[in-house]
């Protein structure tokens, strides 16, 4: 069972100060263990029932979602239909029904995996993650860039005792079409083996703005910045071929329970390749 | 959704080929059974086990690590009062490791604690001090070890044909590890009355009699000493055949060293890592045959890995052999088989029993010879398929009720199969992004039954007696562990005795209650107990029809119908009724019957000569499947599936056979492995070890064929593993048809398409 506690501010200060204890929200992650793991992996300290992590809401231009947002409620959300695609493509594939109505977007990116559903997503719309931490008896905010969130094998910016509050996703400009595939063990209830988000627009038959990210392939989820600059210029089946090999070039996959590192990268790179070929030639 | 063929007329029946539902259905459905975890026992302790964390090496001492944690006891080899071997075909397979450790996995020493919690943190607290000698995973080195064992049939001297055949078709198949994944992981609950000596198990079990027979062995007590009961059972798959022997005995160990009730009940991880699998094979076909391809030679050499331990390993090889060369007619032939020792844990029954690994070795190298020769393999199929009279490598005669041409023109005329086989091959080089589609056809068929002489030797015996409330008792030792032993049972009873389903009872199997008929496996549940069944309830209901004449000889003879016993003047009285009357005058009736094999000719099982099986179900499928041309997903999309299941008790429970069994094939055939690294297993959850979801389920489209077989109840032939056989090689002719990727190891995964894809560009 999960501890609560009466606010986010003493939930914050009980984190920084009790070693063993962890944050938990939908517990998809974290529940699944054997009894065997469960006895060593300590206490746990419940976050879903403070309001600081809850709601999506328009503000300015930006979207905020809640940490504790479900990928349910991400799917079924007018906003983040309108305005995030790719997102709700994502949601729709983690796991199944039942995990999708626990699982949370905070909970997925804080913990970290490089095979993460959402990850690359919140890269490609240069997320920023707001964070939270108690200072005496108050709660203060600190905003960390996506991009410079996780910072190696499982491991986050997050300071002990600070926790994800949410996230602010910039409103798309106009035209930028977004797309997500992943490539899993079946057809559901699967965690990836590559996963590929796309944010990008042509004019003229030429790319003009290509962000692209992929999980599964590198100890982090990664943007592929090489392939991103290969393809920006080029006409679009050159480009979708250039960003297709620069993606393979700037990445190491590794071959662990899932899958090979040959597939992998291979498929990383038709998958790259496909996406991009998949924009509209002229977004006007 | 299914339908039905005849292959035969069959007479209307009362209850026979209807779907009725099972009377275990609602507990089922609403969660209200009570499987071995869930029965509420007084006083409860729980067992853990400590196992081997390495594959092979010299047990120097295992103990406590420090002082034993309160209230915990510990359990080694050296507490065995008997025997350190589970009582199987033989006694090899070690109760506790002793001297050496042979798997990862194997359990090393027991503990037992008053909460589930408290005996897991102390199982962490046993030392196991293992010095690690170099272990044996790969066949190649396995082969240079003696075999765990070897067997060789055949017909006439295909040597001499293959070494004059213009045309000679070699392949090499193999098939990996599956595990069995029943809902309900295994579990045990042992009571120990020390003053008797007397001990209980219950718990999740396929064979009474078998835990039975290895706990008098193990504990050395007389056969009336041990008590063993079924209970609700969440799946077994061949899985809760062996394994249920050795957990049952380690609980029993705990509970006479604490003196208390002990449960064990294995979580997946554990489930996974301990429990027998399906054996690994590997597979050399060499065919010789015409230019219109049909066999005329066919050399077979299979190799099992059986893991560290023999158990049933000789009669899974024995089945794998004797179907070896398929559905199909070859007047000479060769199959040659051993079963190789690796440092893995011992692999067992499972569904299938070694037919499913040659029916993908057969079927694989049908389409090879198919490919060699440009004939499409349905055409290939027919012109060797048998037909009645036809002779099997064993020289047995195949019976009247061989239907292999009838299930293959089930499946061909409902996919429209040569048209779209020949479409699909002509598009494989348009790759232009969008999902290529194939289709793939297998052909098989399973021998129904124990394999050769076990029937004849355990002489199996069921029984049927009046309760004082006049219904009539059905006593046999069949557990029902989803398949619907628990229905069928009761349609073949009702019928067999004219009686309704309300007069009769089925006490649950308990060695206390019931006679030893035998393990619920081999397909034999309805096509041998259920005959047994059939006649034992006929004479105890002809019993009481006949006294019921003697006492009103003027409507005399009467016979029982609809629950009633029913005079020659058409005047009748409830069967309940007149059994109670029956038993005002007689103590009791029981009626005991032992299978009688058929008459005619015996298999030798020393030259493996004879009917090895009394009849054999037949099967087709034609699988769908799209394949992604860049990730290289496969989807199977839909299979139509023909089974000749001799006479369908219950369709519906039968369909549903045949639906699950083509299911955990595809899932064999495309997604499930086992993967090790030098000897543990890196997919030990649910999260790694993929089965198929409904998501990844093709639709399917099953044909029910029936053509009755004599000496089944009705004429019903066992059906419960023959959808084990088709699936794998359906799928992977589908990918090839589809991509022209050519793969004969299954899982067929991404991984291993774009391996081969890479092989064949660079063979470019």
């Amino acid at each position: 069972m999960a501890e609560r506690c009466g606010s986010l501010l003493e939930a914050c200060r009980r984190l920084a100060t009790e070693p063993g204890l962890r944050p938990i929200l939908g517990g998809t992650d974290l529940m699944v263990a054997s009894p065997h793991e469960r006895a060593r992996q300590g206490r746990w300290l419940d976050l879903s029932c403070f309001d600081e992590m809850r709601g999506i809401a328009e503000r300015g231009g930006s979207v905020w979602i809640g940490a504790a947002t479900t990928f349910t409620a991400l799917q079924a959300d007018a906003s983040i239909r309108r305005h995030f695609p790719a997102l709700v493509a994502a949601a729709s594939e983690v796991g199944g029904w039942q995990i999708q109505n626990r699982a949370t977007l905070g909970g997925n990116v804080a913990n970290a995996s490089p095979a993460g559903d959402s990850l690359p997503v919140l890269a490609v719309l240069e997320a920023v993650v707001v964070l939270g931490s108690a200072a005496g008896d108050r709660l203060v905010e600190r905003r960390v860039p996506y991009a410079g969130f996780h910072v190696g094998y499982r491991a986050t910016a997050l300071a002990p005792g600070e926790v994800i509050l949410g996230f602010e996703l910039p409103l798309p400009g106009p035209g930028l079409e977004q797309r997500f595939q992943k490539v899993g063990t079946r057809q559901a209830q699967a965690i990836s083996k590559v996963v590929v988000a796309l944010a990008g627009r042509c004019a003229g038959g030429r790319v003009q703005t290509l962000r692209l990210a992929a999980g599964s392939v590198a100890a982090t989820p990664v943007r592929l910045r090489q392939a991103e600059s290969a393809a920006v210029g080029l006409e679009l089946a050159a480009a979708a071929e250039a960003a297709g090999s620069a993606a393979r070039q700037e990445t190491t996959p590794i071959d662990d329970v899932r899958s090979t590192a040959a597939y992998r990268s291979a498929v990383l790179g038709r998958v790259v390749r496909r996406l991009v070929l998949s924009l509209t030639p002229d977004s006007e | 959704m299914y339908r039905w063929g005849g292959c035969s007329k069959l007479a209307e029946l009362t209850y026979i080929g209807t779907s009725p539902p099972r009377p275990d259905g609602p507990a089922k459905a609403s969660g209200l059974s009570q499987y071995a975890d869930d029965v509420a026992v007084a006083g409860l302790w729980f067992g853990e086990t400590v196992r081997s964390p390495v594959a092979h090496g010299r047990l120097r001492s295992v103990g406590w690590r420090r002082a034993a944690p309160p209230g915990a006891v510990l359990v080694t080899a050296a507490d065995l009062p008997g025997p350190n071997g589970v009582q199987l075909i033989d006694d090899g397979w070690p109760i506790l490791a002793e001297g050496t450790v042979e798997h990862v996995g194997q359990a090393v020493a027991l503990v037992a604690a008053p909460s589930r919690r408290a005996a897991v943190l102390a199982a962490a607290e046993v030392e196991v001090d293992i010095e690690e000698l170099p272990p044996v995973f790969d066949l190649s080195e396995a082969r240079r070890q003696p075999s765990l064992y070897e067997l060789e049939l055949g017909l006439g001297d295909p040597e001499a044909v293959l070494d004059q055949a213009e045309t000679v078709v070699e392949g090499e198949y193999r098939t990996g590890h599956q595990e069995h994944i029943y809902i309900e992981c295994q579990g045990m609950t042992a009571r120990w009355h020390p003053s008797g000596p007397r001990v209980e198990v219950s718990g999740s079990m396929q064979c009474p009699y078998y835990v039975h027979k290895s706990m008098v062995h193990a504990f050395g007590l007389p056969e009336e000493a041990v008590r063993v009961r079924a209970d609700a059972i969440g799946g077994g798959f061949g899985g809760k055949e062996d394994y249920p022997s050795l957990i049952a005995i380690h609980a029993a160990l705990l509970a006479r060293a604490v003196e208390r009730p002990v449960r064990i009940v294995y979580d997946r991880q554990q489930d996974i890592i301990g429990t027998t699998k399906r054996h690994p094979a590997t597979m050399r076909y060499r065919s010789a045959v015409d230019a219109e391809g049909r066999l005329l030679a066919l050399d077979v050499l299979v190799e099992l890995d059986g893991g560290a331990f023999t158990t049933l390993s000789k009669v899974v090889l024995s089945r794998a052999l004797l179907h070896a060369a398929g559905p199909y007619r070859c007047p000479e032939v060769r199959v040659r088989g051993r079963v190789l020792r690796t440092h893995t844990a011992p692999n067992g029954a499972f569904r299938g029993f070694g037919a499913p690994q040659v029916a993908f070795g057969i079927e694989r190298h049908m389409d090879a010879i198919g490919r060699r020769l440009g004939i499409d393999p349905l055409t290939l199929r027919q012109r060797n398929a048998l037909v009645p009279g036809d002779r099997l490598p064993t020289g047995q005669i195949v019976d009247e009720s061989t239907s292999a041409l009838a299930c293959l023109e089930s499946v061909a005329r409902r996919t429209d199969f040569v048209t779209r086989w020949t479409e699909y091959q002509a598009a494989q080089t348009e790759t232009n992004g969008t999902p290529q589609r194939g289709l793939g056809l297998s052909l098989y068929f399973h021998g129904a039954g124990f394999t050769g002489n076990g029937e004849r030797r355990m002489n199996s015996p069921a029984s049927a007696r009046l309760t004082p409330e006049g219904r009539i008792a059905v006593l046999s030792a069949m557990t029902d562990m989803g398949q619907g032993a628990v229905i069928v049972f009761r349609q073949i009873a009702g019928e067999a005795a004219g009686v309704t389903f309300d007069d009769l009872e089925f006490p649950e199997p308990d060695t206390n209650e019931v006679p030893n008929s035998g393990p619920t496996v081999a397909s034999r549940t309805t096509m041998i107990v259920g005959q047994l069944v059939a006649r034992a309830v006929r004479e105890v209901s002809a019993q009481v029809a006949d006294w019921w004449g003697e006492q009103q000889p003027a409507a005399s003879p009467y016979t029982v119908k609809d629950g009633r016993v029913v005079g020659q003047d058409g005047r009748s009285t409830p069967f309940a009724a007149v059994a109670r009357s029956y038993l005002e005058v007689h103590d009791a009736l029981e009626v005991t019957v032992r299978h009688q094999p058929a008459p005619g000719p015996v298999f030798d099982e020393t030259t493996y000569q004879g009917p090895a099986y009394p009849t054999y179900a037949w099967g087709a499928d034609i699988a769908e499947v799209e394949v992604d041309p860049d990730t290289l997903a496969v989807r199977p999309l839909r299979m139509a599936v023909a089974a000749e299941v001799g006479r369908a008790i219950h369709p519906r429970l039968c369909i549903g056979q045949i639906e699950g069994g083509t299911l955990q094939a595809v899932g064999w055939g495309l997604l499930e492995e086992i993967k090790l690294d030098q000897g543990r297993y890196l997919n030990d959850r649910l999260a790694t070890y993929i089965i198929p979801t409904a998501m990844d389920a093709p639709d399917l489209d099953v044909e029910l064929l029936e053509a009755a077989f004599p000496d089944g109840p009705f004429g019903a032939k066992g059906i419960g593993e023959l959808p084990m056989d088709g699936g794998a090689p359906a799928v992977v002719a589908a990918i090839e048809n589809a991509t022209g990727l050519v793969v004969d190891e299954i899982p067929a995964t991404p991984e291993r398409l774009f391996a081969a894809q890479m092989r064949e560009r660079s063979d470019d």
